[in-house]
């Protein structure tokens, strides 16, 4: 059964007791009593299905109103919080920044427990079963990039995290919601203008937050792995020209490391693993100020040559 | 007596793991995570070869949590490398304690231990060069207030922690493995005499006996109870890796050298309950000899069996809070005179005041 199957009324309900939402490689219990969360929790992740496991989560997520002092904040300026298990990363915040929090301690829970996988910042697309990474910074355009891609007849396979299995250098999707910030929501709301979109969260110290709905091909595909074959680190540049520059390997493999949320601590593994994608990999720096060069230049892109 | 949840029982028993249920998973990978003893189970599960036979949701989280420990390893055995740089001009003995001696000795007890401090037990009449030298080579105090400094140096057993600028690893210099100002005095002359050197690496570690004997003085006896199941299942992991015949002997007679037999009797005591730890017939009697009163007993066996499980939502909270208190008000009785306790709490209690008010 899938979430968007399940009632609007009865999903809140489930919430509230705690839902194991199988999201590919992870399951995560989401556990709220907030029932604006539990809204775009089914709108947001309409097409993914319920874990029918049997109880086994990866991520404990709770995310809730704190009362406060003296149980003020129940009423006044109301703030969310998030608990994960026993930690709390996150100061609490405005109530209205439930959803960007839920998806940011998803974020934090994979990025400090999930060393299976080589994780990399990036976003990652795949096309006739082979995988574009962009990673990138923060402001980079990675996430419009994405979600421009994503809605042109690329597979979504992450919005933030490449996860690559060490074993054979395959990306694993996890293909949740796309952050959008700033100018890039109503980018992506003209380039596509049937996808679902959050309400805006104004005033997050990343500006103003929204979410893309992951396309419901993508999801269906969650576990359907792909191999590397383009990097492609973006960079957006207001009125430039759009230009795609080849860059040598050696390089590409210390950017590629530097955009890594565990390369070190997994040593000759992450070493190895980050090599052979490389290898593997045609690597180029991409400047870009509109969508429909990026996907006519990165969709021309010819495959890399096979590695012996 | 078998107690326990399902996490003492995967330690005790291994070979229950591939018949758990997922949501006996849920509640015991949370757990061990939260005692720092998921690489443990790791460890467990490899050793008896069960690995393969866990679904592969569980096998993915031991296995990150592998990956962690192994990074911990590599570092601490880098740390290790860089104080014996800054203290190869001193010729003092440098004697690893705890996780870093487990570590470099190749014992079983450094399975799937999570760490990440250092500890080192130097004479006492060096530990100003030792600190200096320290000091010299990049590693800072790590910012305590003026009380918690004065705390550490007076009346503790080791230095105020040190961290090295450029690293993350905390180093806890000790003089002793317990207290001075405590009831139990054990002579820190005697370890380091018996302790013995790591091939012709410079380093040392304590004795079998007298490593086994600081892992139980630490149980019960530190203020963080949450690590005590830990502690607990390195007591069980050294036990049963140093179990050759003159093991147990020298165990009990150094406990009475060193004047550590409580802590060695409520150590074996709750490893051999709670993790079914063997222990040799033959030294029964000289247990035996060790125990406290037995309302005593009977009082710490109910303290420690709510308290060292890790939380979970079935557990009874409110039983499990006020063990912990009752267990951490013995250890501050244990590790100062009444005297000096009154004025440690004291001092603690306006602190927290001026901080939350």
């Amino acid at each position: 059964m899938k979430v968007g199957d399940v009632g609007a009324h009865e999903l809140a309900g489930r919430l509230r007791g705690g839902l194991d939402l199988d999201t590919g490689p992870f399951v995560v219990r989401i556990e709220t009593p907030i029932a604006a969360l539990a809204e775009e929790v089914r709108a947001l992740y309409r097409d993914f299905p319920l874990d029918e496991g049997g109880g086994l989560a990866d991520f404990h997520v709770v995310v809730l109103h704190p009362p406060g002092p003296l149980g003020l904040r129940r009423w006044w300026r109301r703030q969310a919080t998030v608990i994960l298990d026993e930690d709390r990363p996150f100061e609490p915040l405005p109530a209205d920044m439930a959803v960007p929090m839920l998806e940011w301690s998803i974020n934090w829970c994979a990025a400090t427990r999930a060393n299976q996988y080589v994780m990399i910042h990036a976003a990652v697309l795949e096309r006739d079963g082979r995988a574009l990474v962009l990673p990138g910074v923060t402001g980079a355009g990675k996430s419009t990039l994405c979600a421009g891609l994503a809605h042109r007849g690329w597979r979504l396979l992450s919005d933030e995290f490449a996860l690559i299995r060490p074993g054979d250098g395959a990306l694993m999707p996890w293909p949740r919601p796309i952050s959008l910030k700033n100018v890039s929501i109503d980018v992506i709301r003209r380039w596509a203008p049937d996808a679902y979109l959050s309400t805006p969260v104004p005033n997050t110290n990343k500006g103003t937050v929204a979410h893309v709905r992951p396309p419901a091909d993508s999801v269906r595909r969650a576990a359907e792995p792909a191999a590397p074959a383009w990097l492609v680190f973006p960079t957006f540049e207001a009125g430039a020209a759009p230009a795609l520059t080849r860059v040598p390997k050696a390089r590409a493999f210390f950017r590629l490391a530097d955009c890594s949320f565990n390369y070190e601590s997994l040593g000759i593994r992450g070493f190895r693993t980050l090599s052979r994608m490389i290898d593997g990999c045609d690597s180029f720096e991409f400047r870009y100020s509109r969508l429909d060069d990026a996907l006519r230049l990165v969709g021309a892109l010819p495959l890399p040559p096979a590695i012996a | 007596m078998r107690d326990g949840g399902t996490l003492l029982r995967l330690l005790r028993d291994p070979g229950a793991m591939p018949a758990l249920a997922p949501a006996e998973w849920d509640v015991v990978l949370r757990q061990a995570r939260h005692a720092s003893l998921l690489a443990r189970l790791e460890a467990l599960a490899e050793s008896a070869g069960l690995l393969a036979t866990l679904p592969s949701r569980v096998r993915a989280r031991l296995e990150s949590a592998r990956a962690n420990v192994d990074q911990q390893h590599r570092l601490i055995r880098w740390e290790v490398t860089r104080i014996r740089r800054a203290l190869r001009d001193l010729d003092v003995p440098l004697v690893l304690l705890k996780g870093a001696a487990y570590l470099h000795a190749e014992l079983p007890a450094a399975r799937g231990r999570q760490f990440n401090d250092v500890d080192i037990l130097v004479p006492v009449e060096r530990l100003r060069d030792v600190e200096a030298a320290l000091l010299r080579a990049g590693w800072e105090s790590t910012g305590m207030s003026a009380y918690d400094e004065r705390y550490y140096r007076e009346w503790s057993h080791e230095l105020p922690p040190l961290v090295h600028k450029d690293r993350q690893i905390v180093l806890d210099v000790h003089h002793n493995i317990l207290p001075p100002t405590g009831r139990l005095r054990p002579d820190p002359r005697r370890l380091l005499e018996a302790a013995r050197p790591l091939g012709e690496s410079g380093l040392r570690v304590l004795a079998p006996a007298d490593m086994t004997l600081h892992c139980a003085c630490h149980l019960f006896q530190s203020g963080e109870l949450h690590k005590s199941l830990r502690d607990l299942s390195d007591l069980d992991a050294l036990v049963r890796g140093f179990a050759a015949a003159p093991f147990w002997a020298e165990l009990t007679a150094r406990a009475r050298v060193l004047d550590v037999e409580r802590p060695l009797y409520y150590g074996l005591r709750f490893a051999r309950r709670l993790l079914g730890t063997p222990v040799a017939p033959d030294v029964e009697p000289a247990l035996a000899r060790m125990a406290p009163p037995p309302p005593v007993r009977a009082a710490m066996d109910a303290l420690v069996g709510l308290a060292i499980e890790p939380d979970h939502p079935t557990r009874p909270r409110r039983r499990i809070g006020l063990a912990r208190r009752l267990l951490s008000v013995r250890h501050h009785w244990l590790r100062m005179p009444p005297l000096m306790l009154a004025r440690h709490l004291t001092h603690k209690a306006l602190a927290r005041g001026r901080d939350t008010g």
